[in-house]
């Protein structure tokens, strides 16, 4: 493992410690040009007008500058810390429902997490996108239905036309692939 | 909150993900983020279905260019005044998801009696699934009650006895529609539990099913 690849791993986490440990301008403005264009089609693929996925993401990003204290790079990928801000935002945002959410454990603040967890973390992070990549075609975009266009099992069912139990394997398939890839 | 490491009964692999992905109605919400708070192996099974998420959202996500004056936009609403944060309380019984659904402790739960000693208070959730809390006294055997759907119940307190299962503190028992069961609690504590079922309250008599649409219970 070079510097350079850990470097990159952890870039997003870098910059959510800086905007955190120093309200970091820069460091926000990277964050979003890279992640609030991600937000903002999430939300459209989710069947939000752009004009509602252009403020959502916006305050997605807010939230992030807001909660950073709250971001623990040893339990999550900063992508997959702002997924769940955004997917929060979207089930208020579409469905006017609150979000309830566990107690604060895995979020919470550490003290100074170690440098050594947060580049496992990020290699397993690196890791697993790159196995959802080598998923199957039809494995794959089930999983993207799944996540980005908030339908239940049933609902692609009816969408796609394929019976459920098919959609039902094919998910089990792809997260036991993903399970393999990760070991 | 503390972790209770001898659960036995856990929330399936489908529900988790649905947790992951954001599909599942408000009440289901609610359970499995109350489970996950004091179960660690569904905690971390659900932070690798976010990881997915996460993933996608690098990978797939097609992304959509922001308005021209977004970032300052977005800096504008920042300089304002933070989001005050709900004050966190801990609670041996109620994990936080529950004291936020309740707004307050055991003591700010409404209680209505349903006979036998036994209460319920239902939560206020979205109608697609109801959420409930049941008080069942020791030693007292659950009222029959009729769901269409699927029924989940996760012990909070105490603990009883269904079909010569035992569930205790954290096990969440499923039962589907078809299940005729009759749980009955432990006769060392009166037991709290939360129960969520996937189809709207089934109430007696046409004035409740009233109440019931127009109030959303």
């Amino acid at each position: 493992m070079n510097i350079k690849t850990t470097t990159d791993k952890t870039l997003w986490a870098d910059h959510l410690h800086r905007i955190h440990a120093h309200r970091d301008k820069a460091a926000f403005a990277a964050l979003f040009d890279h992640f609030a264009p991600r937000v903002k089609g999430f939300l459209i693929n989710s069947g939000a007008s752009p004009d509602q996925a252009e403020d959502c993401a916006q305050d997605v990003m807010v939230s992030v500058w807001h909660k950073a204290h709250l971001f623990d790079p040893t339990r999550a990928s900063a992508a997959t810390w702002i997924f769940t801000i955004a997917r929060n935002r979207r089930i208020d945002l579409l469905r006017k429902e609150r979000r309830p959410e566990p107690d604060d454990l895995g979020w919470g603040p550490q003290a100074e997490p170690e440098q050594a967890d947060v580049i496992a973390l990020a290699q397993e992070s690196a890791q697993l996108t790159q196995a959802i990549s080598a998923l199957p075609e039809a494995q794959r975009r089930l999983l993207e239905q799944a996540y980005f266009n908030d339908l239940t099992h049933s609902e692609i069912a009816a969408q796609t036309g394929l019976p459920l139990g098919t959609i039902k394997s094919r998910i089990r398939l792809a997260l036991d692939r993903l399970r393999r890839a990760m070991k | 909150m503390t972790h209770q490491p001898d659960i036995t009964h856990h929330l399936p692999q489908d529900m988790l993900m649905g947790f992951a992905c954001g599909t599942l109605p408000e009440a289901v919400n609610l359970i499995v983020a109350a489970h996950v708070s004091i179960c660690d192996s569904c905690r971390a099974e659900t932070e690798g279905f976010d990881a997915i998420g996460g993933s996608l959202i690098e990978t797939s996500a097609q992304p959509q260019a922001m308005a021209a004056d977004s970032l300052d936009q977005t800096l504008a609403k920042i300089a304002g005044p933070a989001p005050a944060m709900a004050p966190r309380r801990s609670d041996p019984v109620l994990p936080q998801p529950l004291l936020d659904y309740i707004g307050g402790g055991l003591d700010d739960i409404r209680w209505r009696p349903i006979g036998m000693g036994v209460k319920q208070a239902v939560l206020k959730t979205s109608a697609a699934a109801t959420a409930r809390l049941f008080y069942i006294p020791a030693g007292t055997a659950m009222p029959s009650h009729g769901h269409n759907g699927l029924e989940m119940t996760m012990v909070l307190q105490g603990a009883f006895q269904d079909e010569g299962d035992y569930f205790a503190r954290g096990d969440v028992e499923i039962a589907n529609a078809d299940v005729h069961h009759t749980p009955v609690a432990d006769i060392h504590q009166d037991c709290i539990c939360l129960a969520v079922t996937d189809a709207p309250l089934r109430l007696q008599g046409l004035l409740p099913r009233l109440a019931q649409r127009f109030l959303g219970i």
